[in-house]
């Protein structure tokens, strides 16, 4: 359950930049988390709720914007949707393909007060 | 004035916002709101406004500074801050102080990551114990609970630590800056990080080792990397480890290494058992190999300060 570990250092970052800017409250964040990313979306979610007590983002709403998987296949040479990170070009069947978006396992913005 | 609606803009100087309104002119706005709104709708409350006849000072703590650029009292002034930082971007900075300070001491560290079981602890004291007059060795082993490898690993002959991570699936950056710290592997040295058995998290966490081995057991079954393909993917070398099991198993070896490779390319494979000691001599010459290459590299002569005075730590 590396997504506990994942939540609180968004928490540890959230709380930094709400403080730099002088605020008391975390009321929103806002991830990126890719379809091909090592984080799943519900355990997330279900992290959040805990790690957050006490802290600034306490009772913050939590909006993971999912990122499509993108990759290149090296044989049609042609840019192809993935939705698994080892997975196959869904026109040619090859497993030469690289991902090119969708890994993305980021903090967007967040809203405080 | 109000962008909104026209009203007063209020000007608090107080940062106590409970205060500044007490202080404040005591007057009432009341507009009727008969026109669309493209925002969240306000209302105001009675109470006080100051008026919007003074310009805010630098320094002043700016309660019109939200996203509507106004300040409608009763309600909250919340604001969007852009933070666009990688979620990992903390361990990740943790774990290029630690991969400084062990490069810059000459110090070889390798994360050892597996499915518990896989025997990553025998494989340790196997080549704590055969490479003893050859290089000096060091290990940091984690777990959840007990000290029960680090002791293993000392009765080897080598200088263990034990992280114990309580609740954690897999060792950071963090956790393993303190332990180089506790530990002082001498320089020119190997270092042995042995991750948590768990195929799964380790893969996200650097720890400022030159390379992660996964170990994967011929007990296990060949479509592991397939099934956990991101240890793989992370991962320099393989170990297979438990071989002399292998004419007692219906395991298909080639067909573990094509799964291992597919995906993972550049993946390094090694057969071998800790119990025999079959082919664990080319994983020593792999490690001293390697161990030289880095040596060799100019920028790992760069600066080098203690792991732990760098960067922010918890």
């Amino acid at each position: 359950m590396h997504e506990m570990a994942l939540i609180e250092s968004v928490v540890e970052i959230a709380e930094e930049v709400a403080r730099q800017n002088g605020a008391r409250r975390i009321i929103r964040l806002r991830l990126d988390i890719g379809e091909l990313s090592i984080a799943e979306p519900d355990a997330l979610t279900f992290c959040f709720a805990a790690v957050t007590q006490g802290t600034m983002a306490q009772d913050a709403e939590l909006e993971i914007c999912r990122v499509a998987g993108r990759g290149w296949c090296l044989d049609c040479a042609t840019e192809i949707a993935m939705s698994q990170r080892f997975g196959t070009c869904p026109i040619c069947g090859s497993h030469q393909v690289q991902v090119t978006g969708g890994d993305d396992l980021k903090i967007k913005d967040i809203e405080i007060n | 004035m109000c962008s909104v609606c026209g009203c007063g803009t209020a000007k608090i100087i107080d940062t106590d916002p409970e205060k500044a309104l007490a202080t404040a002119h005591g007057h009432d706005h009341h507009h009727d709101h008969d026109h669309d709104h493209t925002h969240d709708h306000h209302h105001h409350h009675d109470g006080a406004h100051d008026h919007g006849d003074h310009l805010h000072a630098e320094g002043v703590i700016n309660y019109g500074g939200g996203i509507a650029g106004v300040h409608v009292p009763g309600l909250s002034q919340a604001r969007i801050v852009t933070i666009e930082r990688d979620i990992l971007s903390r361990n990740d900075a943790l774990a290029r102080d630690n991969r400084a300070y062990l490069e810059g001491h000459n110090i070889f560290a390798l994360n050892l990551v597996s499915s518990p079981g896989s025997g990553k602890t025998s494989l340790l004291v196997r080549a704590i114990t055969d490479l003893a007059d050859r290089m000096k060795i060091s290990v940091i082993e984690g777990d959840q609970q007990t000290a029960n490898d680090a002791e293993r690993i000392r009765a080897a002959g080598a200088k263990a630590i034990q992280i114990n991570t309580g609740k954690g699936c897999h060792l950071d950056a963090h956790m393993v800056g303190h332990a180089i710290e506790a530990l002082a592997p001498p320089n020119g040295s190997v270092l042995f990080i042995e991750n948590v058995g768990n195929l799964v998290c380790p893969a996200a966490f650097d720890l400022g080792e030159a390379h992660k081995v996964v170990v994967l057991s011929v007990t296990e079954g060949e479509d592991k990397p397939l099934k956990y393909p991101d240890m793989f993917a992370a991962a320099d070398l393989l170990l297979l480890n438990k071989s002399d099991l292998l004419p007692h198993l219906d395991f298909n070896l080639g067909a573990c290494l094509a799964n291992a490779l597919r995906i993972n390319p550049k993946l390094q494979t090694l057969i071998v058992s800790a119990r025999t000691g079959e082919g664990m001599e080319a994983f020593y010459a792999w490690l001293e190999a390697s161990a030289a290459r880095a040596a060799r590299r100019p920028e790992h002569h760069a600066l080098a300060q203690p792991a732990q005075t760098q960067g922010a730590m918890k």
